[in-house]
Formats: structure tokens, sequence, C-alpha cells
């Protein structure tokens, strides 16, 4: 059930991740979600995307390093203490985390998606399933 | 203690110079004759013998040695005396293949120790001077040349080699070093720490420098001087030569001085091989006339530059050659290193990176930088930070292994290197010397 982030290489110069957008927006990819992880040297950035396999179709036939990781996308009710009521089903089930983002539905929905790394993705699906945890599909990601 | 201003060598008149360098030449073709097949054979297929050597005015009839001879004949093959007589080797920083090593009897190391010493005295270096040697100690030349040289002299030698500048600042200090010898860029760099500890030039009790094994600029030496408060002074050697000393700096700081009694200079077009006037700009070539372990007949340095004998202010009337303009071949020095760019694809290919690389040199604050640019690829690339920082100082450590020196790695987009048609443009070299 987990979803396919795209991680993208990006050379630490201007321009460089404007041009990743760009490509993806002239192949009509739409964007769910995006994070940033930069070093003093390089950057990669992390995509969540309507349809992943097209994205990094797209990606490669650009020049770009790109490559699929596996990621628990959750949703939340977007209220004060939301996270923290998941992050206590994670605490409980010692599930541990690599890094995390988020993005928000806006208050019409009332929902707040969180994108999670975790070391194995499968056990942590297998230890959070019936947690009162909403783990999203790919179907689902693609019809926010 | 012997002195070390010669004026019956340095100052000897053109005839006087000819006239040794005749009768050294003479004896030393003999000697390669005899002792250096490899180099015989190359005799023997120009047609020359030694007996068609009768002066330097002979000298163009004999074949040349280049650095591709050094490697096809390495290790021993252009060794002239038996094993027994060598008492030292030396050796450059280039990898089995590249690496040249260099042997020495005793009564080589004494005349490359005389140079040395020549050129401490003509830095103003006497026994009541303490001398800092501040080059690397070991396979590389720089250290043990001026400790030997520095030991004729009669100064006070501190072997200190290089690194830890906090305590190489330490000992000028403590010890009121008065002559110090390194590397330009280690120079620049202790000058720049002193400054920082808030040292004046007025405060250093060094007086004069000795500075060589990479090139170096009129700009580099006027802030050197100035931050120190010393006169900075070139020095030009090589180690298949001997090593440092084979030319030196005088007071007048026009060009270095060769020592002509033991090398003989020539200056030929790189391209035809032909001898070019005094004055032109060509490839300096040099014929190490009384060494005896390793004998160099013309060999071929790759350096470009000029020789003029006109006048000296000091009085010295041996040939002065100018600043090497740089090497005819793509080898690169940093930081008085020498630095083969198939060096560093050895290290890509085996990190399992394309062979499709850049090596960007540059100057920052008077120190060489290295910065090795390669392309992500699909294979080195993880989601995971760590990972890809992990390869790439990984990378780095291998190249500094490999080169001796510190490089920095660029992790660059794919594509991003410009592919050439012709020969790739590997190096770019925005040193401005």
């Amino acid at each position: 059930m987990s979803i396919q982030q795209i991680s993208v290489f990006l050379e630490n110069k201007p321009g460089t991740l404007k041009k990743m957008t760009g490509v993806l927006a002239e192949n009509k990819i739409d964007l769910r979600a995006t994070s940033l992880a930069e070093t003093k040297d390089f950057g990669i950035a992390r995509l969540i995307v309507d349809d992943a396999i097209s994205a990094i179709n797209t990606l490669k036939e650009h020049d770009f390093v790109a490559s699929l990781t596996p990621v628990l996308a959750i949703e939340i009710p977007d209220e004060a203490g939301g996270l923290d009521k998941l992050l206590e089903a994670f605490d409980n089930e010692n599930v541990n985390i690599e890094y995390m983002y988020a993005f928000s539905g806006g208050k019409s929905v009332n929902s707040a998606y969180m994108i999670f790394r975790v070391a194995d993705t499968k056990a942590a699906e297998a230890r959070l399933v019936g947690k009162g945890v909403k783990i999203l599909t790919q179907e689902d990601i693609a019809n926010i | 203690m012997e002195r070390y201003y010669q004026p019956e060598i340095e100052c000897a008149s053109l005839e006087k110079i000819r006239e040794i360098q005749s009768e050294k030449l003479v004896k030393q073709v003999k000697h390669v004759w005899d002792n250096v097949p490899y180099y015989r054979k190359k005799m023997e297929a120009k047609g020359v013998t030694p007996d068609d050597i009768k002066s330097v005015d002979d000298l163009h009839k004999l074949p040349f040695l280049s650095k591709a001879d050094l490697r096809e004949s390495y290790p021993y093959g252009l060794l002239g005396v038996p094993k027994s007589d060598v008492v030292r080797i030396h050796s450059t920083s280039g990898t089995t293949g590249k690496r040249v090593i260099a042997y020495y009897t005793q009564h080589d190391i004494d005349l490359w120790e005389d140079c040395c010493a020549r050129a401490i005295t003509a830095a103003g270096g006497t026994e009541d001077d303490v001398c800092q040697v501040s080059y690397g100690f070991g396979l590389f030349t720089g250290g043990a040349g001026l400790n030997g040289g520095s030991h004729k002299v009669g100064c006070m030698t501190v072997p200190i080699s290089s690194g830890n500048t906090d305590r190489q600042i330490m000992f000028i200090n403590d010890l009121q070093a008065t002559i110090l010898c390194c590397t330009p860029s280690y120079a620049a760099y202790l000058g720049e720490r002193m400054q920082e500890l808030g040292y004046g030039p007025d405060d250093i009790p060094l007086k004069a420098g000795i500075f060589g094994a990479e090139a170096w600029s009129e700009e580099m030496r006027h802030s050197i001087e100035k931050t120190m408060g010393i006169k900075a002074f070139d020095i030009y050697g090589l180690t298949e030569l001997s090593g440092p000393g084979v030319a030196f700096e005088c007071s007048a700081q026009r060009g270095m001085h060769v020592n002509e009694d033991h090398f003989i200079v020539e200056i030929i077009d790189p391209e035809t091989e032909e001898v070019l006037p005094e004055g032109s700009q060509g490839e300096l070539v040099f014929t190490a006339v009384d060494k005896e372990a390793f004998p160099m007949i013309r060999y071929r340095t790759r350096d470009i530059c000029r020789v003029s004998r006109e006048k000296c202010s000091c009085g010295r009337t041996l040939i002065r050659m100018a600043k090497p303009m740089g090497r005819s071949d793509d080898m690169l020095i940093i930081r008085g290193v020498n630095v083969f760019p198939s060096e560093i694809e050895t290290v890509l290919l085996n990190n399992g990176y394309a062979a499709n690389y850049q090596i960007v040199v540059d100057r920052v604050n008077n120190t060489d930088t290295l910065d090795v640019q390669v392309e992500m690829t699909p294979e080195m690339f993880n989601d995971n930070v760590g990972e890809v920082e992990q390869r790439q100082k990984k990378l780095e450590a291998d190249l500094k292994s490999m080169l001796g020196i510190k490089a920095k790695v660029s992790l660059l987009a794919p594509k991003s290197i410009t592919r050439s048609e012709g020969k790739a443009v590997r190096v770019i070299d925005r040193r401005k010397i």
C-alpha cells in the first residue's frame, strides 16, 4: 500500500530546480508534494506526483538521475493535534522515521497528508494497519 | 666552512664555462655509452658514438631522453653505476608507470647539495643563519636538497618538513629562523596564518625565503614578501636532474641562474626538436654533465621557458632562465605535486564513475585547489543523502591516496560536462600565474 516517491539528483547550481519543474510542467505532471534535501554540494528533490511512472520516465528522458523510493502516505485530520496523534501510533509500534514531509488538502476537505520514509516500509505498514491510521494508495494520491 | 659563492664558476667567462662543460660532457657521454645500454642503443640508432662528441658544440648530435624513456626504462634501465655505488633514491609523486625514480651516488648527492648551497648563499645565507626547511622530507627531493645545501652553507638547519603550521610558526619565532625553504603556496599560507596571529612583517625574524617546486607569479612573490617582510627567491629543479638547485635566483631576482658547471641548458622547439637560438621561447632541455648514477643527457623537461645570457647585476655570468610558463604535456603541478589527469581517471573508474570528468584547478588565497567534477549516474544515486555523501567522501579519500594531495569532488548533473569531439578538455586551469 506504500506509494512511489520520485527522488531526483540536483546539482548545486542556480536553475537546476527550475529545469526539473519545467520538464514536469511540459509533460503535465501534477505535483502533490515536494521536499528538498540539500547538502553543501548537491540536493535531492523528493516528489509525490499523480503519475509516478510517467514522471520518472519523463525525467530520465531529460537526463535527470532519478529513482523511485517507497514511502507511506497517511491522511490525517487537518486540526490541532492531528500529527501528534498519528506519531503516537508510530511510537507505540516502534516505527522509526527517516524523514517526513507534509501537505495540506486545504480547509475545505479538512485533511492533511503526511509522507513518511521508514527503513522497512512493508513491516511498518503491517504494524500500523488497524491502528486507526489511514494509509493512502497510489490511486488515492492520483485522485487527491 | 666551505664558501658557496664560487665566482670562479659563477662569474666565469663564457669560454671558461664552455671549457668546463665540454670536458665533462665528453667524459659523461663515454660513461653513458659504457654503462647505460638503454642510452647507448639510442645513440647507435642515431649513428652517434662517443668519438663524435668533442665539445658542447656536438651536443645536438645526441639523442633526447623524455619522460617516455624514463617510463620505459623503469626502474633500473637508466642506472649508470652498480647498485652497490648507489647511496639513495628519490622519487616523483607519480604512480607506477609514471613515477620517476632517481638514483644518487655520494658524489651525486654532494654536487646536488652544492647546487642548493649556492642557492642559499645567493639568497644571502651564511653560517650565521637559521634555515628552516619546510619542504617535505622523504622521497620528495625538496626537503633533502635544501637540508643538504643548508648544512653545506653551515646554517643552523631546522629539518621540520611540511605541515603543522602552528608548530612551524613556533619554531620560526622561538629559534629566530632567518631563512625559510618551502613551496610558495605553503609560504603564502604560513604568512597568512602569521598575520592572523597578529605578526606584522617586522615581528617575523625571517629575512629570506627560497620557494620552488611549483609555478608562482610575481604577484604572489610581492604578496609573500610584504606579509613576511622577507625577500622571496625562486629555485628550480627536477627529480630527474637531482632536485631543486638546477637553477636559482640571485639578489637581482630577475630569472634563475643555471648551475652550468653541472647542467647544460638548451631550448628546443617541442614539435621539431630543433635547438632554438638564445632568447627564444621553447622547451627546456638539460644535460647533467657530471651525475654518475642517473646521468640524464638532453632530458626534455616539458617546461616552456626562455633563457638569457644578458649581464646580471649580481655579477654572475651563469645563464638565466625565466620562470617556466607551462608544461608542454598535460601534467599538472598542484601544490608542488605532479598530478596526471589519467591518475584521476583511474580512481573514478575504480569507484564506478564514468570516465567523463573535468578537473578544475584554481588558486584561492594563494593556495592551489583541485576540484574533480564527475557526473552523477543512476548507479551512484540513492535517495539517502548520507549514502551519496559517503560515496563522495570515499572518492575524495581515494583521490588523496592516489595523488598525495587533497581533492574536492563535485557531483554534477548528467551530461553537464561538455563532450568534446576531439581530444577531451579534461583540465581547466584557472590559476593566474
